[in-house]
C-alpha cells in the first residue's frame, strides 16, 4: 500500500515537472513577445513612460517638502501597460502551471499519506512541500497583483529544485525518528517552508527592479520586455509588502523553533548551526526592512538586501542541512 | 502645505509627518536642509559626545551593525563550538593544532560570547534604546496631542479628491467627523474642516517590538545566570539525586549557588524502546523510547512518570530530558580464589546507529595488578565478509561482547582526573587480545571465561540498559517566552497597522452647494492610503445624501 501511494506521488511530481518545464517556456516566449511588442509600441510607451516621469517629478518636489508618505505610497504609476496585455503566451502560461501545481500538491498529498505524517521529514520531502508552497503562494498572489511577469522565474526555480529532489535527495519512506514526533513538526517546518514562498517572489521582484532601475537610469539594457513591466518603485513596494509577510512567518520560525528545541533538546537557543542561519537571515531581512527605511539605502541597496536574504535561504536549506554538523541532521541522506 | 520646521505642532512634528525624533537619517525624519558652507563653530567636549551619541543612534550606524552581526555570526556556524559541539572542538584541535591556536586568539571556538561578537551586539542594543527611548517619550505625548490642524491646501496631498453635496457645511463636517470615529480616527474640528489620525498601535507596536528585543537579551543575560544544567547517566535498577556530588557534569549558571539544587532522587525502573522492524527501509531505525522512572520529593510519596523524546518531565523547578541511551553491561570479575573483586554496570559509549559500543572497565583492586578491559559490545551480532563482528540491529537479540585485558598500572592513583570512557594503554600490557598470546575474550551473557595466567575469572552478568538525563533548572525561559510573544505581537501590529492622518474640508458657493475636499496623509509604509481615502469620501457622500433625502 505505501509502496503504491509512494509511486502515485512520483509519477505525479514527475509529470507536474514536465509540465513545468512547458509553462517555463510559455513564459520565456511571453517575454519574448513583450520585449517584440514594446519595440513596435514604442510610442505608446514613450508616452507611458513620459507620465511615469511626470509623476516621478511631483513626487520628488512632494519629497523635498514633505516626509515618507509622498515617496512609500506612489500608485501604479506604470503597469498599465502590463495589466491592458493578457495575450496568449501569458494565459497558457499560467494554464499549465496551474496544472502543475495540481499536480504537485497531489504529490505531496500522496506522499504525506503514504507516510502516514507529514510529508516533510527529510530532504526530498523538504523540497517536494517548500517548492509546491512557493509555487502555490505565487499563483496566491496574482489574485492581489499581477505577477505574472515572474513566471518564468518561479517556474524555473520549481523545476530545478524538484529536478535536484528527485535525483540527489531522494529516499524512502521512514518513520520519524523520535526528536521529529511533536506538533512542532508539523507548525515550525510548514511556516519556515511558507515564508521561503514569500522571499523567493520578492527576491524575483527586487532582480526586476534592480534591471528596471538601470534602465530607468538610462544604462542601455538590451531586455526590451522591461517596458511593459511596472517602475522599478513600483517593483520595490511590491518586494517590500513580500517580504515583510515572509519576515513575519521567519520571526514565527524562530520563536517556534526555540520552544521546541526547548522540549527536544532541553534548551531553547543553543547556536546550533541551523540555529545560527535561520538567526543569520533573520538579521538580514530586519536590515533589509531598515534599510528601507534609511535615507541612501532605498531603492537598488535595499534590493540587493533581498537578494542575498533568499541566497542565504537557499544555503541554509541546502549546505547547512546538508554538510554543517549540528542537530537538525534530518536531511535522510 | 505647513513647512517642515512648523511651529504649529501640539503632535510635536509638522503636518507632513517629518518625525524629529527619528534618526536624521530615517525616512520618517524632517528632510535636513540644503547644506550651505557654513564655518562651525569648534566642538567641545559635550559637543563630540553629542555627535558620536548621534552617530551611534543614526539609522544608517543601527544598519551597518545589523549586517555585520549577521556576518559576525557566520565564523561559527563553520568552526566548532564548545558550547554546542565540544567533542567536535576536542577533535578540531588534534587535527589542526596551528590553525585551532590562531581560532583560540580570535574566541572562534566561543564565538556567541567572544568579545568582539558581544561588542557588535551590544552597540547595536546601545543604539537601538538610543533611538527607542526618544521616540516612547515622542509617541506618549503623540497620544495626549490633538490631531494637527488641516493643511491650507488638501489638493497638494495625496488621495486629494472632491464631491459636492447640498447639505451645508456643518453637517457636512458633523458627519464626517463621525464616520471617521467610526473608522477609529481621533478627530479635531479646525474651522469649516476635520483633523484626523489612525494608527497609532502602529508606533506602539514598533516601540514594544524593540523593547521587547532588549528584554529577551537582559532576561537571557541575567536570568540565565540563575540557572545550572546537569547530566548524569543512569542504568536501570539505579537511582541518582539531585545534588552536585552525584551529577557527571554539572554547569552552573553565574549567580549559582548550592542550596538552588532541591533535593529529589530519580529511579531508572526500566528503559523502553521501539525499533521499526516492518519498513524494510528503515530496520532498526528507534521510533519511541520511553524511560519509565520513580521520583522522589522530599517529604512527598514516590511517583511513578516516564520521560520520553520531546515530553521532558518537571520536577521541582527542573526538567528532566531524555537526550540519550545505551547498554551498561554487568561484568563480575574474580580473583583466583573465585572472591567477586568486581561487579557492576559500564554504561558503553555507542559508536553507530546499531548501538554499537565501546566498553571501558577499570578494575583497580583486588588482583595483584591493576586490570584494564577494552570491550566491545555488538547488541545484535553478525560477521562482516572481512570477518570482524558488527552490530546488525540496535535490540538485544543475540548481543556479544569482546574484550581486550590489559594489566599494569592504571594511572588512578596520580590525582589527575582521568576520562572513564577511555583507557591509556601507555603504562600497560595486553595479556588477553590482538597483540597478546591469549586470544580476545569473546562472552554472551552468562558467559564465565577464565582470565590468562590464572588470574581469575570474568563473567558477563547481565546487560541492562542506561539513559543519560540533562537536568535544566532554566528561570529565564518564561520570561523569554512572553517577550518573544511581546515581540511578535509588535511586529505585527508595526508592519500592518496602518498609521494615517485624514482631513474633510467644506465650503459652500453662492449657489449653496457645498464642495468636500478629502486628503490624507500616509505615516510609514501605507499603500492603500489613496483606495482608503476615495472610499471614505463614497461612503461620506452616500450619507449625506441619505441625510439630504430624509
Amino acid at each position: 500500500m505505501t509502496e503504491t501511494l509512494v509511486s502515485y506521488s512520483l509519477i505525479a511530481v514527475y509529470s507536474a515537472m514536465a509540465i513545468y518545464t512547458f509553462a517555463f517556456i510559455m513564459f520565456a516566449v511571453d517575454l519574448a513577445r513583450r520585449s517584440a511588442e514594446s519595440s513596435d509600441a514604442s510610442a505608446a510607451s514613450a508616452t507611458g513612460l513620459a507620465a511615469a516621469s511626470a509623476q516621478q517629478a511631483s513626487v520628488m518636489q512632494a519629497a523635498s517638502s514633505g516626509g515618507t508618505a509622498t515617496l512609500t505610497a506612489s500608485p501604479a504609476s506604470t503597469g498599465d501597460a502590463a495589466i491592458v496585455h493578457s495575450p496568449k503566451s501569458l494565459r497558457i502560461a499560467m494554464a499549465l502551471t496551474v496544472i502543475a501545481w495540481v499536480l504537485h500538491v497531489s504529490a505531496v498529498i500522496f506522499r504525506g499519506v503514504a507516510a502516514g505524517r507529514v510529508p516533510w521529514a527529510n530532504m526530498f520531502e523538504f523540497t517536494l512541500t517548500a517548492t509546491a508552497l512557493i509555487v502555490g503562494v505565487f499563483l496566491l498572489v496574482q489574485f492581489w497583483q499581477d505577477l505574472r511577469f515572474l513566471g518564468s522565474f518561479i517556474t524555473g526555480f520549481a523545476l530545478l529544485a524538484l529536478g535536484v529532489g528527485t535525483s540527489s535527495f531522494y529516499v524512502d519512506v521512514v518513520p520519524l525518528p523520535p526528536a521529529l514526533q511533536s506538533a512542532w513538526l508539523v507548525i515550525h517546518v510548514f511556516v519556515a517552508s511558507l515564508s521561503t514562498g514569500f522571499f523567493a517572489l520578492a527576491a524575483g521582484l527586487s532582480v526586476v527592479q534592480l534591471m528596471q532601475s538601470r534602465r530607468e537610469a538610462g544604462k542601455a539594457l538590451k531586455l526590451r520586455f522591461l517596458d511593459t513591466l511596472p517602475a522599478a518603485d513600483r517593483l520595490e513596494t511590491l518586494a517590500y509588502r513580500l517580504t515583510v509577510v515572509g519576515f513575519v512567518m521567519w520571526t514565527f520560525t524562530l520563536i517556534a523553533g526555540a520552544v521546541w528545541a526547548e522540549r527536544a533538546w532541553g534548551r531553547y537557543w543553543g547556536w546550533d548551526t541551523k540555529e545560527v542561519w535561520t538567526f543569520i537571515i533573520w538579521t538580514i531581512y530586519a536590515g533589509y526592512i531598515h534599510a528601507r527605511a534609511t535615507r541612501g539605502w532605498r531603492g537598488s541597496r535595499s534590493a540587493w538586501l533581498a537578494i542575498v536574504g533568499f541566497a542565504a535561504v537557499i544555503f541554509n536549506f541546502t549546505v547547512v542541512n546538508l554538510f554543517f554538523k549540528g542537530l537538525h541532521a534530518y536531511s535522510g541522506l | 502645505m505647513a513647512s517642515t520646521h512648523s511651529s504649529d505642532s501640539e503632535a510635536g512634528d509638522s503636518v507632513t509627518g517629518g518625525d524629529a525624533t527619528r534618526p536624521s537619517d530615517h525616512m520618517d525624519a524632517p528632510t535636513p536642509a540644503p547644506e550651505s558652507k557654513i564655518t562651525q563653530p569648534k566642538l567641545g567636549l559635550a559637543g563630540y559626545g553629542r555627535f558620536f551619541w548621534r552617530q551611534l543612534t543614526s539609522m544608517r550606524t543601527a544598519l551597518f551593525l545589523l549586517l555585520l552581526l549577521a556576518v559576525a555570526a557566520i565564523p561559527g556556524s563553520l568552526v566548532p563550538q564548545i558550547t554546542s559541539d565540544p567533542n567536535g572542538v576536542i577533535a578540531y584541535r588534534n587535527n589542526y593544532p596551528d590553525t585551532a591556536a590562531i581560532l583560540d586568539f580570535f574566541q572562534v571556538f566561543n564565538t556567541y560570547s567572544s568579545v568582539w561578537f558581544s561588542s557588535i551586539y551590544l552597540l547595536l542594543f546601545i543604539s537601538l534604546i538610543g533611538c527607542v527611548l526618544p521616540r516612547t517619550k515622542h509617541h506618549f505625548d503623540a497620544l495626549r496631542a490633538r490631531p494637527p490642524k488641516t493643511p491650507a491646501r488638501l489638493s497638494r496631498l495625496q488621495g486629494f479628491t472632491t464631491r459636492t453635496t447640498e447639505a451645508d457645511v456643518t453637517t457636512t463636517i458633523d458627519s464626517a467627523r463621525g464616520l471617521l470615529r467610526s473608522q477609529r480616527y481621533r478627530t479635531e474640528l479646525y474651522g469649516d474642516s476635520v483633523s484626523a489620525e489612525r494608527g497609532y498601535l502602529r508606533e506602539t507596536g514598533n516601540l514594544v517590538f524593540h523593547a521587547a528585543l532588549v528584554g529577551v537579551l537582559v532576561t537571557v543575560g541575567i536570568g540565565g545566570g540563575f540557572g545550572y544544567t546537569g547530566q548524569r547517566v543512569v542504568v536501570e535498577g539505579y537511582a541518582f539525586s539531585n545534588s552536585l556530588a552525584s551529577y557527571d557534569s554539572f554547569n552552573p549558571g553565574r549567580f549559582f549557588s548550592d542550596d538552588a539544587l532541591d533535593p529529589y532522587t530519580v529511579a531508572l525502573d526500566s528503559f523502553e524502546p521501539v525499533y521499526e522492524i516492518e519498513n524494510q527501509q528503515a530496520i532498526g531505525q528507534a521510533i519511541d523510547f520511553t524511560a519509565n522512572v520513580t521520583t522522589t520529593v522530599r517529604g512527598d510519596e514516590p511517583q511513578q512518570s516516564q520521560i520520553k523524546v520531546n515530553e521532558p518531565l518537571s520536577l521541582s523547578g527542573t526538567n528532566l530530558y531524555l537526550l540519550g541511551n545505551g547498554y551498561a553491561p554487568v561484568i563480575t570479575v574474580r580473583d583466583a580464589d573465585d572472591k567477586v573483586i568486581w561487579s557492576q554496570p559500564t554504561p558503553c559509549l555507542p559508536f553507530d546507529a546499531n548501538l554499537g559500543s565501546t566498553c571501558i572497565i577499570k578494575v583497580p583492586d583486588g588482583l595483584d595488578q591493576q586490570i584494564g578491559m577494552l570491550g566491545f559490545l555488538y547488541p545484535t551480532a553478525g560477521t562482516l565478509s572481512s570477518g570482524a563482528l558488527a552490530s546488525v540491529y540496535p535490540d538485544l537479540v543475540s548481543p556479544v561482547l569482546t574484550l581486550e585485558v590489559y594489566e599494569g598500572d592504571l594511572g588512578l592513583d596520580n590525582g589527575q582526573g582521568t576520562n572513564a570512557y577511555s583507557l591509556n594503554t601507555d603504562s600497560l600490557e595486553q595479556i588477553a587480545g590482538r597483540s597478546s598470546d591469549a586470544e580476545t575474550l569473546r562472552l554472551t551473557p552468562g558467559d564465565r571465561l577464565e582470565l590468562p595466567n590464572g588470574l581469575g575469572s570474568v563473567e558477563l552478568t547481565s546487560i541492562p540498559r542506561f539513559v543519560s538525563l540533562d537536568v535544566h533548572h532554566d528561570p529565564s525561559q518564561l520570561p523569554v517566552l512572553l517577550f518573544a510573544m511581546l515581540l511578535f505581537g509588535g511586529l505585527i501590529t508595526s508592519l500592518f497597522v496602518p498609521r494615517r492622518r485624514m482631513w474633510v474640508a467644506a465650503t459652500t458657493d453662492a449657489a449653496g452647494v457645498t464642495t468636500v475636499e478629502y486628503a490624507a496623509l500616509a505615516r510609514g509604509d501605507d499603500p492603500n492610503l489613496e483606495a482608503a481615502v476615495a472610499d471614505f469620501a463614497d461612503k461620506h457622500s452616500q450619507q449625506l445624501r441619505v441625510r439630504v433625502e430624509s
